[in-house]
C-alpha cells in the first residue's frame, strides 16, 4: 500500500499534467463540434476558383439555346444542375423562378441524366426559369463538373471561374446569406 | 481428410473475390485493361454511396464513372492519368486511399503521434511513482496462525 504523502506527491507539483489534460480534452472536444455537426455528404467542389471545365451541350428544346463554356463568360452566372426524377429539384424550383426573374444573375441550366420528354414536361409544369439549357444525357458533361447528384448548383463569375457550389437544393437562408451577396460582390 | 478437405474449401472460400457491381457490358475485352481497370476501380469511391468504391457500387453514378475509367484506360492513359483526371473533377476525396501530403499529414502521422505522446507520457508517470514498499515479513504470531489454517487445526 502506497501511504497517503506519498500518492499526494505524485500529483503535487505537477501543474502541467492537469493542464496537459484538459488541453487535449479541448481539442478533442473542437474537433468533434467541427466534425460532427457537418454535413459530411456534402463535398466542396474540387474546381474552386478554377474555370468551368470545356463543354457545348446541345439544347433541351429548340425554343431554348444550348448551353456551352463561352456562354458563361462576361456576366455572372448560375449554373443549376438538374433531372425531372429529382425530388429536391421541384424543392428548390420556386427559388429558381424568382432568381430569374430578379435578374441579377442569368440562370442557366445543365439538364442532367433525363429524357427529353419528361424534362420538358417538368418545365411545362411548374415553368421555366433558365435561359438556356444543356442537354447532357449521358452525364458526362456533369461528371467534368464533378457532378455527383442532382440538384448543384454552381455560380460562375464573369471571367467563366466557378467561384460557389451548392449540393443540394437551395434553401433560403444560403440564398439571402451566402450566394445574393456573393453574386452582388461579382457584378462590381 | 474429411478435416484437411474443409480446411482448403475454407481457404479457397476466403480467397475468392467479392462480388462486384461490374456488368458484362461494362467489361472490356482486353483482359489486361480490364484488370486494370478493376484495380483502379477498387480504389475509386463511389461518390453517391461514399463508403462504397465504383466497383462494388450499383448506383448509376459508378456506373458512369467505370465506364469512363475504361474508356480513358483504352484511349492509353496510364493508371496516375486516370486517377488524376478523376481528382481533378471530383477532388482527393474519390480516392479511397488518401494521398500523403501536408493536408493530410495529421491523418496519415497523427496516431503515431498520439502513440508517442502516450508512451512518453506512461514512462514519464511510471517514472515519477514512489516505489511500493516491500511487503513486511510476517509475524511469529500470524506464522504461528497460518500454519493452524494450513493443518484445519482452527483455534476458535
Amino acid at each position: 500500500m502506497t501511504d497517503q504523502p506519498a500518492r499526494a506527491a505524485l500529483f503535487r507539483g505537477r501543474s502541467l499534467f492537469p493542464v496537459l489534460a484538459i488541453a487535449i480534452f479541448a481539442v478533442i472536444v473542437v474537433f468533434f463540434a467541427v466534425g460532427l455537426t457537418k454535413d459530411s455528404r456534402k463535398l466542396p467542389s474540387a474546381l474552386l476558383d478554377q474555370p468551368a471545365p470545356g463543354f457545348d451541350l446541345p439544347p433541351l428544346t429548340s425554343a431554348l439555346p444550348g448551353l456551352k463554356t463561352v456562354d458563361l463568360q462576361g456576366r455572372v452566372s448560375l449554373v443549376n444542375v438538374w433531372a425531372s426524377w429529382c425530388g429536391p429539384c421541384r424543392v428548390e424550383h420556386p427559388l429558381l423562378m424568382r432568381l430569374a426573374r430578379d435578374g441579377r444573375a442569368e440562370v442557366v441550366g445543365i439538364n442532367w441524366k433525363d429524357k427529353k420528354d419528361d424534362a420538358e414536361n417538368f418545365l411545362k409544369e411548374l415553368g421555366n426559369p433558365y435561359a438556356r439549357i444543356g442537354f447532357d444525357a449521358s452525364g458526362r458533361v456533369g461528371i467534368d463538373w464533378g457532378v455527383y447528384g442532382v440538384p448543384e448548383t454552381y455560380v460562375i463569375d464573369r471571367e467563366g471561374r466557378i467561384r460557389y457550389k451548392v449540393v443540394g437544393p437551395i434553401m433560403p437562408d444560403e440564398l439571402k446569406d451566402s450566394i445574393l451577396p456573393l453574386i452582388e460582390s461579382l457584378k462590381k | 481428410m474429411k478435416a484437411a478437405r474443409a480446411l482448403v474449401l475454407l481457404f479457397a472460400l476466403l480467397l475468392a473475390p467479392a462480388a462486384s457491381a461490374v456488368e458484362p457490358d461494362e467489361m472490356l475485352k482486353d483482359l489486361v485493361l480490364e484488370s486494370r481497370a478493376r484495380e483502379l476501380s477498387r480504389h475509386l469511391r463511389c461518390l453517391v454511396c461514399q463508403n462504397q468504391s465504383i466497383d462494388d457500387s450499383a448506383a448509376p453514378l459508378a456506373r458512369d464513372l467505370r465506364v469512363l475509367v475504361r474508356e480513358r484506360l483504352v484511349a492509353g492513359d496510364s493508371d496516375d492519368k486516370v486517377l488524376g483526371f478523376l481528382t481533378q473533377r471530383y477532388g482527393s476525396f474519390v480516392l479511397l486511399k488518401p494521398p500523403v501530403k501536408p493536408a493530410t499529414y495529421l491523418l496519415w502521422f497523427g496516431p503515431f503521434a498520439v502513440l508517442i505522446l502516450g508512451g512518453l507520457g506512461l514512462w514519464w508517470i511510471v517514472r515519477k511513482r514512489p516505489k511500493l514498499a516491500a511487503p513486511a515479513p510476517l509475524s511469529a504470531d500470524e506464522q504461528k496462525r497460518l500454519q493452524a489454517m494450513l493443518t484445519g487445526d482452527r483455534k476458535r
